[in-house]
């Protein structure tokens, strides 16, 4: 099929005077925001045109150690003896201002990350108001949500996001950690801290206790003082499976509890008897949101064997008529690749896969001149032992296989070292049961994919990490029970 | 080999053959051969090797299986080829199940006490320890089919799905058990984590083995199917790094406090990502040695959702 003339759409790019970006962007520690005792600054970038946007402070030891002692100081002092509804009503007033800056946040979030502004505005702000919103609740009934205990919190919690959701990752983070009593320490990502220290002027907005939630950016460098440092009680990582290890090992010696969300590498399944054009759908969403920057990507694609052509013919037709380009551009479907880093990483996968044999077949979309892109991927005639089938790619390619029977793609599904997210698109409802206990994952998709809510658990069986997000299981993850 | 029976009883009179009566001087006691318990079965260490359980005096009461770093191995083999079935029991057989091993372990009550004094535990807490294996195995029984009700939820998302989440249970886990008590610490680790659903290899107490290897038969004659529950005897020191380095192992569970063992778990753990557990502060005489957040513990929550047709709307499907 050719969608090439008919399919042109005019640009709708979305406006960028709702939002300011300052020139230069300090640490927010104790309420405050504030030079890095290192004196260094890095650029930040917008991936899509390679221009720079702001300079953002690097924090060292020193820096990561006053965040820590404000924290702690706030913790012992104000936070931990405040009455629950006290607690909630500052988290509430957060999710509001979140809600009322949210076009704002969607503006910078695309420009800072890469994703489109369709999904920054429909998916990521609102998630992240709600989760703030859903968490705020909690705070004055936590002796409903662990029967026959008392929860007590941890104290201070050093909190590590990626840059694939930054906002959302961040509320993921601070919202049930504040709900339970907890402190504070948190590092986005190096390469798309401004929505995180935006929402660092909406906590000394809400007049949040200073030092409840402090914001550092930096690097990696950063990150390991914070996971070292001795005052710490829980350390939360999003982020790949390498260094959740990484940071498992430098925890061992001592008392912190840690939640991981680590990698994932989905299965989603299509059986013949399943409505083909919505599973379509599903699949491409599932590979292609956020250009396939996500931990429960569905990166394996398993058809049955009777329906394979007519899926693949689907699949080629549907990956031709995505947009790929412009994130501010409203029709947007697949925005910039998060930095350069990562576009040599899906590069260097492009090239394993055909080095391995398999048949690739990409979209003959045009990219744009500068910055990061990649086309939607697909490969056919992959083993499950080929790398590509094996390992998280973090990027828009998917790997298709065929199977016959249940029990086959059961174990084709569960042969992973990873256990975040499956799928299953079938029309019949006991094969759905079926799967979705069988399937070793902690978040099953049934005929649909990539659905998230704050009132919902996420997180991983096996290498995926442990401990859950969302929901009345995310309180678990910063509390003592007794 | 100085085997001393405390139970030696009065000797009986007994039939021979040609029906009168005959009185030995005494009776020779038929020792126990102390094995391990893999499978179903009970080998011996592939290593051939032994050691001597002592008692407080000195004297040998059993040679005792050292088991190596391949009869973990073969352990964790059985456990996890178990683990499907086990895991797909229904939550009312499993419940019937580990009643059976309660109402075995009654049965057997003298023997265990037998051992536990034999081992130099006071006549009362022997009897006290046994009782409480037993209740506890009885309470773990009735959580079988329960705790999902306790720790599931259903979601009300914010669009037009049905979500719920459940707990299911981890895989196999690795237990290195309290080394203090011979039974009841044993019980208290093995039953919610098979309540739950899991198999698991388990380290015996080194000190008191005794009730351990015993309790494998009365885990055999509980319907209990084989592998489920795997017990091995030997050394902490020894054994301990493969419990916490192998890579079939989902969670570990180690109950000292040993600090350089635990770090070691932790260490070691992040090789695969597998949950730690530490029980080395619970007292297993008292009500804070049974709970269901033991069962919790090993069990991880699996989140599903499904799209609800609303035809009338017209705002869904799939």
């Amino acid at each position: 099929m050719k969608f090439d003339s008919a399919r042109e759409l005019a640009p709708a790019p979305e406006s960028k005077s709702a939002a300011t970006i300052k020139p230069q962007y300090e640490l927010f520690i104790n309420g405050k925001f504030e030079k890095p005792a290192s004196k260094k600054y890095y650029h930040t970038i917008n991936p899509a045109t390679e221009e720079r946007i702001s300079s953002i402070a690097e924090s060292n030891q020193a820096d990561v150690d006053r965040a820590v002692k404000a924290a702690r100081q706030a913790y012992e002092k104000t936070w931990k003896k405040m009455p629950g509804k006290e607690r909630a009503k500052y988290i509430f007033r957060i999710a509001r201002m979140v809600q009322e800056r949210a076009r704002e946040f969607s503006i910078v979030e695309t420009l800072n990350g890469g994703k489109p502004i369709r999904e920054s505005r429909d998916f990521d702000v609102p998630t992240a108001a709600n989760h703030f919103f859903y968490y705020a609740g909690w705070a004055d009934k936590l002796e409903y949500a662990f029967p026959n205990r008392q929860a007590s919190p941890l104290g201070v919690a050093g909190q590590i996001i990626p840059w694939n959701f930054p906002l959302l990752m961040a509320a993921w983070k601070i919202a049930p950690a504040l709900a339970t009593g907890n402190t504070v320490v948190l590092k986005p990502a190096e390469t798309t801290p401004l929505t995180a220290l935006k929402l660092a002027e909406i906590i000394q907005e809400a007049d949040l206790p200073p030092g409840v939630v402090n914001i550092i950016t930096g690097a990696g460098a950063t990150g390991a003082a914070i996971v070292n440092h001795p005052d710490v009680n829980k350390i939360a990582f999003t982020g790949s499976t390498d260094v959740g290890k990484i940071i498992q090992r430098a925890i061992a010696g001592t008392s912190k509890k840690a939640t991981l969300e680590l990698g994932g590498k989905a299965a989603n399944i299509i059986f013949d008897d399943a409505p083909l054009d919505q599973a379509v759908e599903g699949v491409i969403n599932g590979i292609f949101f956020n250009q396939g920057h996500v931990c429960c990507a569905g990166s394996r694609l398993y058809v049955q064997e009777s329906v394979f052509d007519q899926v693949l013919r689907k699949l080629k037709d549907r990956m031709e008529t995505l947009i790929v380009g412009d994130p501010m551009d409203k029709n947007t479907d697949i925005g910039a690749i998060n930095s350069k880093a990562q576009l040599d990483t899906i590069n260097k996968y492009l090239k394993i896969g055909l080095q391995e044999g398999a048949d690739m077949y990409q979209s003959s979309c045009k990219l744009p001149g500068k910055g990061f892109f990649c086309r939607p991927t697909l490969f056919t005639n992959v083993a499950q032992s080929n790398r590509i089938t094996q390992e998280e790619i973090f990027g828009p390619v998917l790997t298709i296989q065929t199977f016959r029977t249940d029990d086959e793609v059961i174990a084709k599904a569960n042969n992973t070292p990873y256990g975040l997210s499956s799928g299953v698109w079938t029309d019949k409802g006991s094969k759905i049961f079926n799967l979705t206990t069988k399937l070793r994952s902690g978040v099953v998709w049934a005929n649909t994919f990539n659905k998230f809510d704050p009132v919902s658990p996420f997180g991983g069986y096996k290498e995926s990490g442990y401990g859950r997000e969302g929901g009345l299981h995310g309180l678990y993850a910063y509390v003592n029970v007794k | 080999m100085a085997k001393v029976l405390t139970n030696t009883k009065k000797i009986q009179v007994h039939l021979n053959g040609n029906g009168k009566e005959q009185v030995p001087a005494k009776r020779l006691n038929v020792l126990k051969t102390y094995k391990m318990y893999v499978g179903g079965q009970f080998p011996r260490s592939e290593s051939g090797r032994y050691y001597p359980a002592l008692n407080k005096s000195g004297v040998t009461l059993a040679n005792i299986c050292l088991g190596s770093r391949k009869d973990f191995r073969d352990a964790m083999v059985s456990a996890r080829s178990a683990f499907s079935g086990w895991s797909a029991r229904t939550a009312f057989n499993r419940s019937q199940i580990l009643y059976r091993i309660a109402e075995m372990l009654e049965g057997r009550r003298a023997q265990f006490i037998d051992e536990l004094l034999q081992q130099d535990v006071p006549v009362k807490q022997a009897e006290t320890e046994v009782s409480l294996s037993i209740d506890r195995l009885v309470y773990y029984s009735g959580w079988c089919d329960k705790y999902q009700q306790i720790f599931s939820s259903v979601n009300p998302v914010a669009c037009s799905h049905f979500n719920f989440s459940v707990p299911e249970p981890m895989g196999v886990i690795s237990v290195v058990a309290p080394q203090n008590s011979g039974l009841l610490g044993l019980v208290s680790v093995i039953a919610p984590v098979i309540a739950g659903g899991n198999t698991c290899v388990v380290l015996a107490s080194s000190e008191k083995p005794m009730c351990a290897v015993t309790f494998g038969e009365v885990l055999n004659s509980s319907d209990l199917p084989g592998g489920v529950v795997n017990i091995l005897t030997g050394k902490v020191k020894e054994l301990a790094p493969y419990f916490a380095d192998h890579m079939d192992v989902n969670a570990a569970l180690y109950c000292e406090k040993e600090e350089a063992t635990i770090r070691m778990f932790k260490e070691k753990s992040a090789l695969n990502v597998k949950r730690i557990h530490l029980y080395n502060d619970i007292n297993w005489f008292s009500e804070e040695g049974q709970s269901p957040y033991f069962i919790f513990d090993f069990q991880e929550i699996k989140t599903t959702w499904h799209p609800i047709e609303n035809i009338a709307g017209a705002k869904s499907g799939y």
